[in-house]
């Protein structure tokens, strides 16, 4: 019957929103970002532990649609050992690709995102993490919102 | 009116032209009733109409399609009375909506009467539209705001707790009729009678009731009572408020501009009598004749065959979903109005709306601008379907079996 949504809830999806990795609290975490959607209810904690620019260890926790949470799952996955311009350039590539479909360069697991792009009002679930994990780098203590993402 | 055993309720569907259409390659299931309803072609044709041979700015000409132009307005003020039950065309207010009814309300009404201490009653499951203005209020004049109870997620008002909150500093009890988000049926008259005999003002809002149901704004024994057109057929962009009449004739302007006033010098104005001082500014014309066309249209259905109609569709659908396994239903098992919310278990509501959509079937998930109630619920957000007189009981069964199938794709 959904045929069609296969592009959306691709079955790494669906595994990391059923089985979110790294999903815990961090006491030892350097960073800490949150990640709010008021009109989902979307709710989204960041914690990083960085060594300078690297990222060592990275986890979340909160609640949300299957999209936002397999997001934020797969992100911590890419972004453990990587540097802040790592996750800075990618972060620009998750962008285009979740709001236009547009794969440029390497995004490993990531693609899976790509058909979020046919799915307006979901782009905001995919790329809220993303937001927080910017917010974190920066070291923004406010709250992050997708809410006025424009697609 | 129509009598209810001839009426063939899925033949209505070809008045309804947007109805049939499909939906990623499926027939449109359309489940979003209680947030905005589809529109009949009467109501179209009367808008075209409107705008092809009668568009004039009113009141104020005196010319041939001026003149057209003001007595369909007022016309449709007076189809509005009729509607309700008012006494009176000069009780019923145009506004956008339910909501600007209830910040007309708040804000001349409430400025007039409410003090600092004074208290503002409303129900745990008021829609933002009948909290934020009263919060708003409440900032302006130190009023507090308090709340009668919801009971868990059978959602009716716990009313054990009413004598108590009816206390002496309360001015004005405000409650929704049928709650979006539960389905709810509240006893309106029941509430108001108790209000009214301790002095207390009452508004209702019938966002969710006036085409649903009869509404005889009498009998509820309210002093206030809100609609908007766009639920119950008619257009965006236009609604009604009924007030008392001697309530309306108390009350200061909501805004100024023409229209509104008698004569205007340099340093003062004259106001016009309720409803006109309400309407400042040349008015959504084209609304009111649209929202006539409504009003004809459910009138002639007869809106007590389309609150059975609308019961019917929605205690068929609570059954049937009740049987789906880690299914929460939220709202009364017994006498609920025309929708049904819910949430599978381990599934947000918005991956359930997405999945629906692809099968065809427009349904709504999120909180349902009614945060606080959600939050009291332990959730963040439900999905909803809502019905209309249009909706059959196949399409229920096939949004069941969507349902099914949702909860398969998501696993056990």
């Amino acid at each position: 019957m959904f045929d069609e949504l296969n592009d959306l809830y691709q079955q790494v999806i669906l595994d990391h929103c059923k089985q979110p990795r790294n999903f815990h609290e961090m006491p030892a975490a350097t960073r800490f970002a949150q990640g709010h959607n008021p009109l989902c209810g979307d709710q989204l904690k960041l914690f990083l532990a960085l060594d300078g620019d690297r990222i060592t260890d990275i986890s979340f926790v909160g609640s949300g649609c299957c999209i936002s949470k397999a997001s934020a799952s797969l992100l911590t996955e890419f972004a453990r050992g990587k540097t802040k311009a790592d996750v800075e350039t990618m972060f620009e590539r998750v962008h285009e690709m979740v709001t236009t479909g547009n794969v440029q360069g390497d995004v490993g697991k990531l693609a899976v995102f790509a058909g979020v792009h046919k799915f307006p009002a979901r782009v905001k679930c995919a790329i809220l993490a993303w937001h927080a994990a910017m917010a974190a780098l920066k070291g923004d203590a406010q709250p992050v919102t997708t809410e006025n993402e424009q697609t | 009116m129509t009598d209810a055993k001839t009426i063939d309720w899925a033949a209505l569907r070809k008045d309804f032209p947007i109805l049939d259409q499909q939906v990623h390659g499926k027939p449109l299931i359309y489940f979003d009733n209680a947030a905005t309803s589809q529109k009949p072609r009467a109501v179209i044709e009367a808008l075209e109409h409107y705008y092809e041979r009668d568009n004039a700015n009113v009141h104020r000409g005196i010319h041939e399609l001026s003149n057209r132009a003001t007595s369909a307005y007022e016309a449709a003020r007076a189809r509005a009375a009729k509607f309700i039950h008012a006494r009176s065309a000069e009780e019923i207010v145009f506004t956008r909506g339910t909501t600007e009814g209830i910040n007309l309300v708040a804000s001349s009404w409430g400025a007039k009467n409410l003090r600092s201490g004074d208290v503002i009653l409303l129900t745990e499951m008021e829609h933002h539209s009948n909290l934020v203005p009263w919060q708003l209020l409440a900032q302006r004049t130190g009023a507090k705001i308090t709340y009668v109870p919801v009971t868990g997620d059978e959602g009716i008002l716990d009313l054990s707790k009413l004598d108590s909150l009816l206390t002496k500093q309360v001015k004005i009890f405000s409650m929704v009729h049928i709650s979006n988000s539960l389905g709810t049926v509240n006893p309106v008259a029941d509430l108001c009678a108790r209000a009214r005999k301790l002095g207390i003002a009452t508004l209702v809002d019938g966002a969710q009731s006036a085409g649903h149901m009869p509404v005889d704004v009498q009998a509820i024994g309210c002093d206030f009572f809100v609609f908007s057109g766009h639920k119950i057929c008619g257009p965006t962009g236009i609604g009604v408020l009924w007030g008392r009449q001697e309530l309306l004739d108390a009350m200061p302007p909501y805004q100024g501009g023409g229209e509104m006033i008698l004569s205007v010098e340099y340093q003062k104005t004259e106001f016009k009598k309720a409803p006109h001082r309400f309407e400042a500014g040349t008015p959504d014309i084209s609304g009111p004749i649209g929202l006539h066309a409504a009003m004809d249209y459910l009138d002639n259905l007869g809106r007590e065959n389309i609150w059975k109609h609308d019961q019917e569709l929605a205690h068929y659908a609570y059954e049937k979903l009740a049987a789906i396994k880690d299914i929460r239903l939220f709202g009364p098992k017994q006498n609920r109005g025309g929708l049904v919310s819910f949430l599978l278990k381990d599934v947000h509501a918005h991956d359930v709306v997405t999945l629906a959509d692809q099968a065809g079937v427009a349904l709504r998930g999120g909180h349902h601008c009614t945060q606080p109630l959600m939050h009291k619920l332990g959730v963040e957000s439900t999905a909803r379907a809502s019905f209309y007189f249009y909706n059959t009981k196949a399409e229920v069964d096939r949004f069941v079996e969507v349902v099914k199938e949702i909860r398969k794709f998501f696993g056990q």
